[in-house]
C-alpha cells in the first residue's frame, strides 16, 4: 500500500498513483470542515456579546473610550480627618476591621535627626493621636494613599487568569467572580493598595468608585473630602478639575522609578514619602 | 486524475502511520477547541484580556453617597447658608453620612446629625501635622463640656463672638510661649493685629517685628531693661540677619 503513495519529498505523483496535491488539500479541508465551522461559530457568538450587554446594561451615552480617569492629591490641604477612608468603607462595603483599606491616610513625622516615622492607626478613620516624642518632630504632614491606577500596572501583568485588568477608561478593576485568590497581585503592587477580602478570598482594591464614575459622580472619597485635597477628573481632557490641578501645581507620583506610570498625582509631596 | 479518485477515499491511500498521526492531531485540536469553549468564560477577551461582563456588574454596584447636588434639591436654605460660610467646601454627607436611602425615602430614613463633642474635633482638634492656618482647637481647653453647636452653627461655623484672645486660634503658639522665657510677654507686644483679623484671618494679617532694633529694645547691651535679660552686641552679633531668623521668638533658645 505504501508503494502506491507519492514520495515524501513531494514532486510529481508516481505513475499509477491517483492522488494529486489538489485532491489532498481538498480532502484535508473536507476532514477539517466540522472543526473550522465550530470555531467560526464560537467567534461570532462572542462578537455579538458586547452589543447585547451594552443594550441591556450601560446607558448608551457613557462611552468608556472617551474617558481616562486620574486623581490629584494636594498634600498641603490634607488635614488627616480620615473621612475619605471612612466614606470608602461605607460606599464599597469594605471590611470594617483596621487591616483592610481601599484608601487610607498616612501620617509622616520627620524628626530633627532625619528619621521618618510613618503611622496610620485604623487608616486615619479614628484620627491621629499626637506622635510620641512630638518635641523632636521637625515637620509632620498627612498623605492620603490609594490605588494609583497605573497606566503600566504590575498587578495586571502578573494576574495569571486575567481577573484584574485596566478598563478602556483607565481604571484598574478586579473581576471578583473570576479571581482565584492567589495573591500574586497583592505581592506585585508596589503601593500596598490591594488586600485579600477575608470572606470572599478574592483580591480587592480601589475602583475609583467605578459605579459612581460611570453615572457622572465623583468617587466617595472625593465627595466627602472637606478641604478639597482630592481632585478627580480626566487625565487628557482640557476641561477637567484634574487638568486645572495639574496645570497649577508641581506634581510628583509615588515611586516613579518603577515606571508604573501612576495616574494619582501628588502636589506638595515631601521627598520622604514612599 | 482527481476525478477518478474521490476525496473521501484519500485516507485509504496514505500510509497507516500518517493516518494514525492525523487522527491524533484532529482529536487534540478538537479537544483544545472544546476545552477553550468550556473553560474560557463568555465575554472574555471582548475588550481586552478580561471578562467584559465583570465591568458591567461592577457598574451596577449600589451607590450609597448621593452627592451634594442631590441634597441641594430639597434643602436649598442649608446649602445656601453653607455656600457663604467657611464650610462651603464641606459636602453635606461629610457630617450627615451616606444619604442615598434618605433621597429615595425622605420621610422614613433620616440622616444623623452628629451632636457630641467628639465629631468636630475629627477635623478641628489641634494636631501638629495639620496644615498651618487650618482652624484648630484643643478640645480639652476649648469651652469644655459644651457641644460645639451651642456657639457654632455647623452650616456657618464662624462663632457669634469672634475669639477674644489670640490663644483661641493660635493655641500651639500660646502653649509654647507659656513655657518659654517670653511667657510674660503679651502677643500684642510684638504683633499688631487689625481688629478685622479675627473675622478674616488671612485677609488681615498681623504684623511681625521687621528690624533687629525691635528685639534690641530689651536685648541690646545698651537697652534699658531688667539685668537678667540676656544681652547681645547688636553691631557684631549676626548683623546680617533679623533676630527671628535664628531665634524662635515664641520659645527662644529652645534646644
Amino acid at each position: 500500500m505504501a508503494s502506491d503513495l507519492p514520495r515524501a519529498g513531494g514532486g510529481p505523483p508516481r505513475p499509477g498513483s491517483d492522488l494529486d496535491r489538489r485532491a489532498f488539500v481538498g480532502a484535508c479541508l473536507a476532514a477539517a470542515a466540522p472543526v473550522l465551522l465550530t470555531a467560526a461559530q464560537g467567534s461570532t457568538t462572542s462578537a455579538q456579546a458586547p452589543a447585547d450587554t451594552a443594550a441591556a446594561g450601560t446607558p448608551p451615552r457613557y462611552d468608556r473610550r472617551n474617558h481616562n480617569y486620574g486623581m490629584g492629591v494636594d498634600v498641603d490641604k490634607c488635614i488627616g480627618c480620615g473621612r475619605c477612608a471612612a466614606a470608602c468603607k461605607e460606599e464599597n462595603n469594605v471590611p470594617r476591621d483596621p487591616h483592610h483599606f481601599r484608601t487610607w491616610v498616612e501620617r509622616y513625622a520627620i524628626r530633627a535627626d532625619g528619621e521618618c516615622a510613618v503611622d496610620s492607626p485604623n487608616g486615619g478613620i479614628d484620627g491621629f493621636p499626637a506622635p510620641v516624642g512630638e518635641e523632636n518632630v521637625l515637620r509632620a504632614f498627612f498623605v492620603p494613599k490609594l490605588c494609583n491606577h497605573c497606566a503600566n500596572a504590575p498587578c495586571v501583568q502578573v494576574c495569571p487568569v486575567g481577573a484584574t485588568f485596566t478598563t478602556e477608561d483607565g481604571v484598574v478593576l478586579v473581576d471578583e467572580d473570576y479571581c482565584i485568590g492567589c495573591r500574586y497581585c497583592i505581592q506585585a503592587c508596589p503601593y500596598g493598595a490591594r488586600f485579600l477580602h477575608p470572606e470572599t478570598h478574592t483580591a480587592q482594591k480601589c475602583t475609583f468608585c467605578y459605579h459612581r464614575v460611570v453615572q457622572g459622580m465623583v468617587p466617595a472619597c472625593v465627595e466627602v473630602c472637606p478641604t478639597g485635597a482630592r481632585i478627580f477628573g480626566e487625565v487628557q481632557r482640557p476641561a477637567s478639575p484634574l487638568t486645572r490641578f495639574r496645570r497649577f501645581n508641581a506634581l510628583q507620583v509615588l515611586k516613579p522609578h518603577l515606571n508604573t506610570e501612576p495616574k494619582v498625582f501628588y502636589a506638595n509631596l515631601d521627598g520622604q514619602v514612599r | 486524475m482527481a476525478g477518478r479518485f474521490p476525496p473521501w477515499r484519500v485516507f485509504a491511500t496514505v500510509p497507516q502511520q500518517v493516518r494514525r498521526l492525523a487522527i491524533v492531531v484532529v482529536v487534540l485540536v478538537a479537544a483544545l477547541i472544546a476545552a477553550r469553549a468550556l473553560l474560557v468564560p463568555p465575554t472574555f477577551g471582548d475588550r481586552g484580556h478580561y471578562r467584559a461582563a465583570s465591568v458591567d456588574s461592577i457598574e451596577k454596584l449600589p451607590i450609597r453617597y448621593a452627592g451634594h447636588d442631590a441634597c441641594a434639591m430639597c434643602h436649598p436654605q442649608e446649602v445656601q447658608t453653607k455656600a457663604a460660610s467657611f464650610h462651603r467646601g464641606v459636602a453635606c454627607e461629610v457630617c450627615h453620612g451616606p444619604a442615598v436611602q434618605h433621597t429615595t425615602n425622605p420621610v422614613e430614613v433620616k440622616p444623623p446629625a452628629p451632636r457630641d463633642r467628639t465629631f468636630c474635633p475629627r477635623c478641628h482638634a489641634f494636631n501638629p501635622a495639620r496644615p498651618t492656618g487650618f482652624p484648630q482647637i484643643d478640645p480639652v481647653q476649648h469651652n469644655p463640656m459644651r457641644p460645639c453647636f451651642t456657639c457654632h452653627n455647623p452650616h456657618d461655623p464662624t462663632p457669634p463672638h469672634p475669639p477674644e484672645s489670640c490663644a483661641a486660634c493660635h493655641g500651639e503658639i500660646a502653649r509654647t510661649k507659656a513655657v518659654s522665657p517670653h511667657f510674660q510677654l503679651a502677643c500684642t507686644e510684638c504683633h499688631q493685629a487689625d481688629p478685622r483679623h479675627v473675622q478674616s484671618p488671612r485677609q488681615w494679617l498681623p504684623t511681625k517685628p521687621a528690624s533687629r532694633e525691635f528685639c534690641g529694645r530689651c536685648h541690646a547691651t545698651t537697652a534699658d531693661s531688667p539685668r537678667e535679660i540676656p544681652r547681645v552686641e547688636l553691631t557684631t552679633h549676626g548683623e546680617r540677619y533679623v533676630c527671628w531668623q535664628c531665634h524662635y521668638p515664641h520659645h527662644p533658645e529652645a534646644r
